[in-house]
């Protein structure tokens, strides 16, 4: 077994695509924002102290029982509903037996054949061969509740991993918070676009889990976590191929990109005569390759039985309407909605989805920027930091509200385009909010006369000809001098009345 | 000078209240007894695992205090008593009679101990079990047998042999024991003490150490009926931290305990259970049974025969299920967090830890009903076994429904035979597994049930008990019929039956 990740050989995409039909499936993992856990009361805050979160119930000990957490029946009712599923009349929770050094209980107490919600679908929208937007239908087997394990830490050897390390600590703190674990039927027809797929049905699947407002939907922290299985049937055939899954791939970049990296080394591996194995793979984010994990076979003996402990769950009709009632806009017909509020035209719309700035930009707008204004920074500035820095561009450290407060400086005139690039960056860097990035930097745009006419004098002075040629009449040369003014300022002056000032001072 | 370790906790509770006692000088005397005759491992009783002399004598302040003020917690105020080792005690060992929890300290109590506690009632210590609550008998404990104090060659019963024991040795006046199969009414039959099986969900399970999360039910081990019912009032009632526990008013079981005492059972119906007497069932013990009976309908029931006809497979049912849950839950002791650790010798992997420590701390009654759980639910194996029995199960509380629908109460005796001698059964799991047959049903079925003493069989003179099945949530008629029995029976005998006890010599402990 690779640990560190090595490239296997890999096919040509296109020539993969031209021998087989790529089947995927994807288990999306979320993490509800419950305020306490699935079966116990014990607070979720991400990032606690170890250990600081646990009782009894999530840490195990002989004796402590589960109780269902009503809120994360509710989440899941209002997930599978958004996902257009049916909703169970009556339901139980089951254990799954096996032994996990960071589970507790030894048993995971999740759903098995009884899920809260199942038969669904999503329409996903990605681009068409013609470069318009295309739905394809992605359909949902279920949608079921369980509970997550705790984390653990492997303190020495090279990998982080548990082979080699001297001892290993385990943090109970997460052991417990709900998750619900969406499963879709195999997805098949996607040939070429099977990345684009993928990636369109976690991030739509992810702005649907914050509409509903039942996950921080992080996948950088794990509040959301994909499994991608990929197999490959020869063009024609019915059958499924073997799959692999890719487990915890965490940003909608690495889907696609995983995809795309198992589809070639499946389609390497066939067509050397060779066969898949069925196993789990680690995906390496900073290599873009996957490596073999665990061997998983079919026939893995999980022991499921009803969890004794629990009553089964059966939500009432009238919940159920309650919920569907109340659901939030469906996040496709909310963007045909604000495109049309905020004037985008269609590319600017693709664009902003593409850039998984759609939220961003909705945000940045509702904080008071000008649609176009928040479009522009969220697409230009901090698209350019994300693509260089491989961060998702939700995840680059600054929020809607610090960019619609730069934008604010800006149509106050306290700060110019050029200058909010490096209020930008100070936030990134967590310098503070907008105003003590300014601050701090010194960034404030100078509007005094006093030392702006300075600055003037000293250009006329050091440009002679140019200021003849103003006197002559000719303003457009003032250009000249505003560059040596700003140079002079260190870009920190207002262009307009820089200008002002210099025409006022030539004629 | 009155012998305070001889009065029941009703006459415990009214001496309190008048002032001729206090529970420090009660809890006291009980703790002097358990001193005199509860020996060790190997002579004695041998009936409590860890005893709290300083835990039960400051709650006894605390008691007298609380009554000296005028504000006593409960009727049972000051009362003490002694709780199985499976119920989580914080600050006090909890070992579930196994060695792979030797040394564990909850921090946590067991929701019936926080109950008991608020009450004000002081607890002596923690009884002997079969391990895990896996057996019949008590001698599965990996800290030794418990002994009858009818006859110390013999077993107290099992798994709650060690609450039955202290009872019946006059250790400790109440008791709290689990009944999964028949853990407490199996071990009240055989000590000549009183034993009720609650409704299940009728306690709160939580703090117990689950054998069988779906079986297991705490309830009462008394010397009486009446200790039985108030005691049962104490602990009953939902509690938030278990799902499964009723959401409904405890009943008044007292007043019914009372209300039966009179005597009085005009047009009561009694459903013998034709399947749970006859073959199998030691003569003695069938002869004291058709005696109740006749007090039964003396006190104007009427008793008619009614056929279970599944209960035949009742054992069979419950040694799939109850192996199948316990495999489930006895996975996580792995010696990583709590426990004995077993290291063994040379450069060990967490997993040859985790084996070496399973190895030592399990006993093998423990490993046995692991392995047939797991076998149990085997994908390969899981329809032909566990879900069978589930069907099984289904088919017996159907029975029960019928039945019940011409009766009030069903009856039998609680236990084919009296105690059988240490060891004798040691060896063979399926005669061991016998003794539950009668009790078995109740818990598939979620039922409540009570045995209460009827006797001494005549071919060893040993106890005999009698039990009373009532349907799911109608505990009270359990006291009602039971307190009017017992008071017929002792009407007879001149007395409690426990007064024929053998008087038990001091042992050096």
């Amino acid at each position: 077994m690779s640990a560190t990740g090595t490239a296997a050989k890999l096919m040509d995409l296109d020539k993969v695509l031209a021998t087989y039909d790529p089947a995927l499936g994807l288990e999306v993992h979320v993490e509800l924002n419950t305020n306490t856990k699935m079966f116990c009361g014990c607070p979720t805050e991400f990032g606690a102290e170890p250990n600081t979160q646990v009782c009894p119930t999530c840490l195990g000990l002989p004796g402590a029982m589960p109780v269902v957490n009503a809120k994360a029946v509710e989440a899941a009712i209002r997930i599978g509903l958004a996902l257009n599923c049916e909703i169970a009349e009556w339901c139980r929770f089951a254990r799954k037996n096996y032994f996990y050094p960071d589970m507790p209980k030894n048993f995971q107490t999740s759903q098995y054949d009884e899920p809260i919600a199942f038969e669904g679908f999503m329409d996903v929208t990605i681009e068409g061969d013609d470069g318009e937007p295309e739905n394809f239908r992605v359909e949902i087997e279920r949608a079921h509740m369980e509970e997550d394990t705790g984390k653990s830490l492997h303190v020495g050897g090279a990998t982080g991993r548990i082979h080699g390390a001297d001892y290993s600590l385990v943090d109970y703190n997460r052991a417990g918070i709900p998750l619900i674990e969406i499963v879709t039927k195999p997805i098949v027809g996607a040939g070429a676009k099977a990345p684009a797929v993928a990636r369109a049905y976690v991030a739509q699947l992810r702005e649907l889990i914050l509409a509903l407002g039942v996950s921080d939907a992080r996948m950088d922290q794990g509040s959301i976590r994909a499994d991608v299985n990929l197999s490959l049937a020869p063009k024609g055939t019915e059958k499924l191929g073997t799959r692999t899954e890719t487990k915890n791939v965490n940003s909608l970049r690495s889907v696609e990109r995983a995809v795309r990296y198992e589809m070639r080394r499946h389609g390497a591996i066939l067509a050397g005569g060779g066969s898949i194995l069925q196993e789990t793979r680690h995906w390496h984010e900073d290599t873009g390759v996957t490596t073999s994990g665990r061997e998983k076979s079919d026939a893995e003996d999980y022991r499921y039985f009803p969890e004794p402990d629990l009553v089964p769950v059966a939500p009432t009709r009238e919940w159920v309407e309650e919920l569907r009632a109340t659901l939030p806009e469906n996040p496709t017909v909310k963007r045909a909605r604000l495109q049309a509020e905020w004037g985008f035209t269609d590319l600017e719309m693709r664009d902003t989805i593409g850039a998984g700035a759609f939220g961003l930009v909705e945000e940045t707008i509702a904080q008071g920027a000008a649609p176009q204004a928040a479009r522009k920074w969220w697409l230009g500035e901090m698209a350019r930091r994300s693509n260089e820095t491989g961060v998702e561009i939700t995840e680059l450290g600054i929020t809607p509200a610090d960019v619609a407060k730069i934008q604010a400086l800006v149509d106050a005139k306290t700060i110019n385009d050029k200058l909010a690039r490096q209020v930008i960056e100070g936030v990134i860097a967590g310098e503070g909010t907008p105003e003590e990035v300014v601050e701090k930097r010194g960034l404030a745009v100078v509007s005094d006369d006093g030392a702006l006419s300075a600055a003037v004098d000293k250009a006329i002075e050091a440009n002679p000809d140019v200021a003849d040629k103003i006197r002559d009449g000719k303003v457009a040369a003032a250009g000249a001098l505003i560059g040596a003014v700003m140079k002079e300022m260190r870009g920190q002056a207002d262009a307009g009345r820089v200008r002002e000032l210099i025409i006022e001072k030539l004629s | 000078m009155t012998n305070w370790t001889r009065k029941t906790a009703d006459e415990l509770a009214q001496a309190l209240a008048a002032g001729e006692v206090t529970s420090v000088e009660l809890t006291q005397a009980h703790l002097d007894r358990i001193a005199a005759v509860d020996g060790d491992a190997d002579a004695g009783v041998h009936a409590f695992l860890h005893v709290d002399a300083e835990g039960a004598l400051a709650q006894a302040k605390a008691s007298d205090e609380r009554r000296a003020a005028g504000a006593p917690a409960s009727y049972l105020d000051g009362v003490p008593i002694a709780v199985k080792d499976v119920l989580a005690t914080e600050g006090v060992p909890t070992t579930v009679a196994s060695k792979i929890l030797e040394g564990w300290i909850p921090p946590y109590d067991a929701t019936v101990v926080k109950k008991l506690k608020a009450a004000g009632l002081p607890i002596l210590g923690k009884t002997n079990m079969d391990e895990f609550a896996m057996g019949s008998s008590t001698e599965h404990s990996a800290y030794g047998p418990t002994r009858n104090p009818w006859d110390q060659t013999r077993i107290p019963g099992g798994s709650g042999g060690g609450s039955a024991a202290a009872v019946s040795a006059f250790e400790a006046p109440l008791a709290i024991g689990t009944d999964t199969g028949g853990s407490i009414r199996q071990p009240a039959a055989v000590t000549g003490s009183v034993g009720v099986k609650p409704t299940y969900g009728g306690v709160s399970r939580y703090g117990l150490v689950a054998m069988a999360n779906s079986l297991d039910q705490v309830g009462p081990v008394t010397r009486t009926v009446l200790d039985s019912a108030l005691l049962h009032e104490l602990i009953g009632g939902h509690d938030p931290l278990d799902s499964t526990s009723i959401d409904a008013p405890v009943p008044a079981f007292a007043d019914a305990a009372r209300e039966g005492a009179a005597g009085d059972l005009t047009g009561l119906k009694v459903g013998v259970i034709t399947e749970l007497h006859g073959d199998g069932y030691q003569a003695g013990v069938l002869a004291r049974f058709n005696e109740s009976l006749d007090l039964l309908r003396a006190a104007g029931a009427e008793v008619v025969e009614v056929s279970c006809p599944s209960f035949v497979h009742a054992l069979a049912t419950y040694y799939l299920l109850m192996p199948s849950e316990a495999s489930s839950n006895l996975a996580k002791f792995d010696a990583m967090r709590y426990g004995v650790r077993v290291t063994p010798e040379g450069d060990p992997s967490a997993e040859d830890v985790m084996r070496a420590s399973r190895d030592a701390g399990f006993g093998d009654e423990v490993k046995r009903r692991i392995i047939i759980g797991t076998y149990a639910l085997s994908s390969g194996y899981y329809e032909a076994y566990y879900g069978q029995a589930q069907k099984v199960r289904t088919l017996i509380t159907r029975d029960f429904e019928a039945a019940f629908e011409q009766v009030d109460v069903l009856v039998s005796p609680t236990s084919p035979t009296t105690a059988f001698k240490l060891g004798e059964k040691l060896d063979d799991p399926i005669a061991m597994y016998l003794n539950d047959l009668a009790t078995i049903p109740a818990n598939l079925a979620g039922v409540p049930g009570i045995s209460l003493p009827n006797g001494l069989a005549d071919e060893d003179g040993l106890p005999s008990g009698f039990q009373i099945l009532a349907p799911a949530t109608e505990d009270v008629r359990l006291y009602r019929v039971g307190a009017a029995l017992e008071a017929a029976l002792e009407k007879n005998w001149g007395g409690p039956l426990l007064d024929r006890a053998p008087e038990l010599e001091g042992v050096q402990a």
